[in-house]
């Protein structure tokens, strides 16, 4: 059957096989690679498995316990964040961390080691996680956590689904009050202004994140919008969790739908959408944490040829120099599409073996898939953020040569000690031949 | 009616996970059946925990029905008197499986009929001596007329429509209603390996239509709804005719 990942590339062809029950087997080995698969929102292809079996993990979708005194949810590894908030929001709970969209499983949230607008504050999702089963191919079960079995806890920590299958997980969440955030736009006007404001805001904003236009040149460079946000004061709202999505994307939208014109018009409205220089907000955390989560299937606007996204860290330094080049590269090669997200990390260590944050500064950015002319961009980015230390982040990614995830991943050898040998994807094989 | 208390057995397929779920998001509470506790431990931690359920589970072997009289007596005693029970448990025998091993066409009935008729010959007694109440049972569209694809399936089905039809028919002047519920095809794991189609319903929509439909009383439940009129044009086509349709 033929499976794709959120960015519609690479096609592959896998063998679909569905986990009933955590409890159960894995299934009977038939010579084929497995790998887990949970939603697929994985952009490039750490969830794809060309030729081999793809274990859909949608059915283990039970939460098993909820301890109140100390905050700690355990459920199977097939339940999406969504379902949890559901949840845990009229309950007065919320995740510690959570990616751009809730449309993830816990698996694969712990799989890829996600990270979000908190990081500075909070760390990855993996920072969070208490303890896991893994199910190894040879039928074992490990209970893995910091204090048991703590090497396996670490390389399945952003371990890509390659260690064995997650059938459950614990972890910690945190109290809100209510539903809401309150959050201040700022614009900015060029990248220093990102940094004088990154600076002010990460000790007073628990989530802070910005959104750059990357078709702005010279001067402008970093022009964009900031946006910084904590939970809302006891009081300013309900707790209503979120509702359905509302809109759909109904087909591929034709390849010259996104071109540099279309993409500056809306960069244009998006900045000149803000009047004042600060706009402060009370928002619902729906639209703030999971804007795009409202537009079903929204991956069908680059056409079948789908997209990719490239998201790398590079480590702060004095200058920024790493950050300025690869803008004014993306910038003179006028491919990148909408808005830029960028954000800085933390140094709140991830117990994550090839987990990829690490403290910096982090952007991503989506393309529209234009083969070879979008495949170079990507070489030249790659070697900017290879010589300031920085590295690329493997759920988005579909392309990075082997040379570059070994260069920039260095634990790689340790890690592969911990892969089950019934195990594989189509992103390890790429990166290790 | 309103159902404060129901019962759910085969509680680990798709379709009843999902009956279990919305009504224990209304305050029913549950008694479960199936054949592995391993399961059922799982299922019940998942509603006790959303929902703060009341959960009573019991795992044997539904086809054996030596068994059953004696798991309605521990349920009621746990419980309390039932508004609603539901039978789900089936399964999809391979057709081209059956029709060179009839050991297979055996097992198909002893899970899809012989089980269920038992089950509701000692729920309609408890329900009969209790004058009220709900008796539900998952059959198939496919047992409305038999089909080369899957007639051993689709017999099963037919002899367990027939025995609701007469037992709805028999319980009605005592106040028990009988549903036949006649899903077509359903997105769950009994149905992993056919290809999918627009023809397939997600399970919570199914269970939302068997909710209904027991809150109604209605007798006979086609979800979703279009399976009534695709099944009432197949069940017209004249037999001189049907026989030479790849169906």
């Amino acid at each position: 059957m033929r499976c794709r990942s959120w960015g519609r590339y690479p096609k592959t062809t896998e063998t679909l096989k569905s986990l009933r029950w955590s409890t159960d087997p894995l299934p009977a080995n038939d010579g084929l690679k497995v790998l887990p698969h949970g939603l697929g929102r994985s952009y490039g292809d750490v969830c794809l498995n060309q030729s081999g079996t793809l274990l859909v993990t949608a059915a283990l979708d039970h939460l098993l316990a909820f301890d109140e005194q100390n905050g700690l949810l355990r459920c199977e590894s097939g339940v999406s964040l969504d379902e949890v908030l559901r949840f845990l929001v009229p309950r007065g709970w919320f995740l510690p961390t959570t990616p751009g969209t809730k449309f993830v499983t816990i698996g694969g949230a712990i799989a890829n080691d996600v990270h979000g607008k908190n990081h500075h504050r909070a760390g990855t999702f993996g920072c969070h996680v208490t303890q896991f089963e893994l199910l190894r191919s040879n039928g074992e079960r490990l209970l893995c956590s910091r204090d048991k079995n703590a090497d396996w806890f670490a390389a399945t920590i952003g371990g890509l689904g390659l260690t064995g299958l997650i059938t459950w997980a614990e972890f910690k969440v945190r109290r809100m009050t209510n539903a809401w955030i309150e959050m201040e736009s700022i614009k900015l006007d060029d990248l220093g202004d990102f940094f004088a404001i990154t600076r002010e805001s990460d000790h007073d904003y628990e989530y802070t994140v910005s959104w750059l236009d990357c078709m702005a040149k010279g001067k402008s460079l970093g022009l964009g919008i900031f946006m910084r946000g904590n939970h809302a004061k006891a009081g300013v709202g309900d707790l209503a969790p979120h509702g359905e999505p509302r809109l759909s994307i109904p087909l591929d939208f034709p390849s010259f739908a996104l071109n540099g014109l279309s993409i500056r018009a809306f960069n244009t409205l998006y900045y000149a959408r803000l009047r004042q220089r600060v706009t402060k907000a009370v928002v619902h955390y729906n639209p703030f944490f999971y804007p795009l989560d409202s537009i079903n299937a929204w991956n069908r606007i680059y056409g079948s040829r789908g997209f990719f996204q490239y998201q790398f860290v590079v480590p702060f330094s004095v200058d920024d120099g790493a950050i300025r080049e690869i803008l004014k590269e993306i910038g003179d090669s006028g491919q990148g599409s909408f808005l830029a997200v960028l954000k800085t990390f933390g140094d709140i260590p991830s117990p994550g073996l090839l987990s990829f944050p690490r403290p910096g500064v982090t952007l991503a950015l989506d393309f529209p898939n234009r083969g070879a002319e979008t495949f170079r961009l990507f070489e030249r980015l790659d070697q900017i953020v290879l010589q300031a230390g920085g590295r690329i982040y493997p759920a988005k990614d579909a392309r990075m040569s082997a040379a570059t995830f070994q260069a920039s991943y260095p634990l790689w050898r340790k890690f592969t000690s911990y892969i089950d040998p019934a195990f594989s994807s189509s992103f390890w094989r790429r990166v290790t031949s | 009616m309103t159902i404060k208390n129901a019962l759910i057995i085969g509680a680990s397929s798709a379709i009843a996970q999902a009956v279990a779920r919305r009504l224990a998001s209304r305050g029913t509470a549950l008694v479960l059946w199936s054949r592995s506790a391993a399961r059922l431990e799982i299922i019940a931690a998942d509603l006790r925990v959303k929902y703060d359920a009341k959960v009573f589970v019991e795992a044997f072997d539904l086809n054996d029905a030596s068994l059953h009289q004696a798991a309605l007596d521990r349920a009621l005693a746990a419980q309390g008197p039932i508004d609603l029970a539901l039978i789900c448990h089936g399964n999809l025998p391979d057709q081209s499986a059956c029709e060179k091993d009839f050991a297979i066409v055996e097992q198909a009935f002893r899970i899809n009929c012989l089980g269920p008729l038992s089950l509701l010959t000692v729920l309609g007694n408890y329900f009969e001596s209790q004058g009220r109440g709900c008796l539900a049972a998952i059959s198939s569209v496919a047992g409305d007329r038999g089909r080369q694809s899957n007639y051993v399936y689709g017999t099963t089905k037919a002899a367990l429509s027939t025995f609701l039809a007469g037992l709805r028919n028999r319980l009605y002047p005592k106040g028990v209603r009988v549903l036949t519920i006649k899903p077509g095809f359903v997105d769950t794991p009994m149905t992993a390996h056919l290809k999918k189609s627009p023809l397939f319903a997600a399970p919570n929509k199914v269970a939302l239509d068997i909710i209904r439909a027991v809150e109604t009383g209605a007798c006979v439940l086609y979800t979703p709804w279009f399976w009534h009129w695709i099944m009432l044009i197949i069940r017209l086509i004249p037999e001189k005719i049907f026989r030479k349709l790849k169906m």
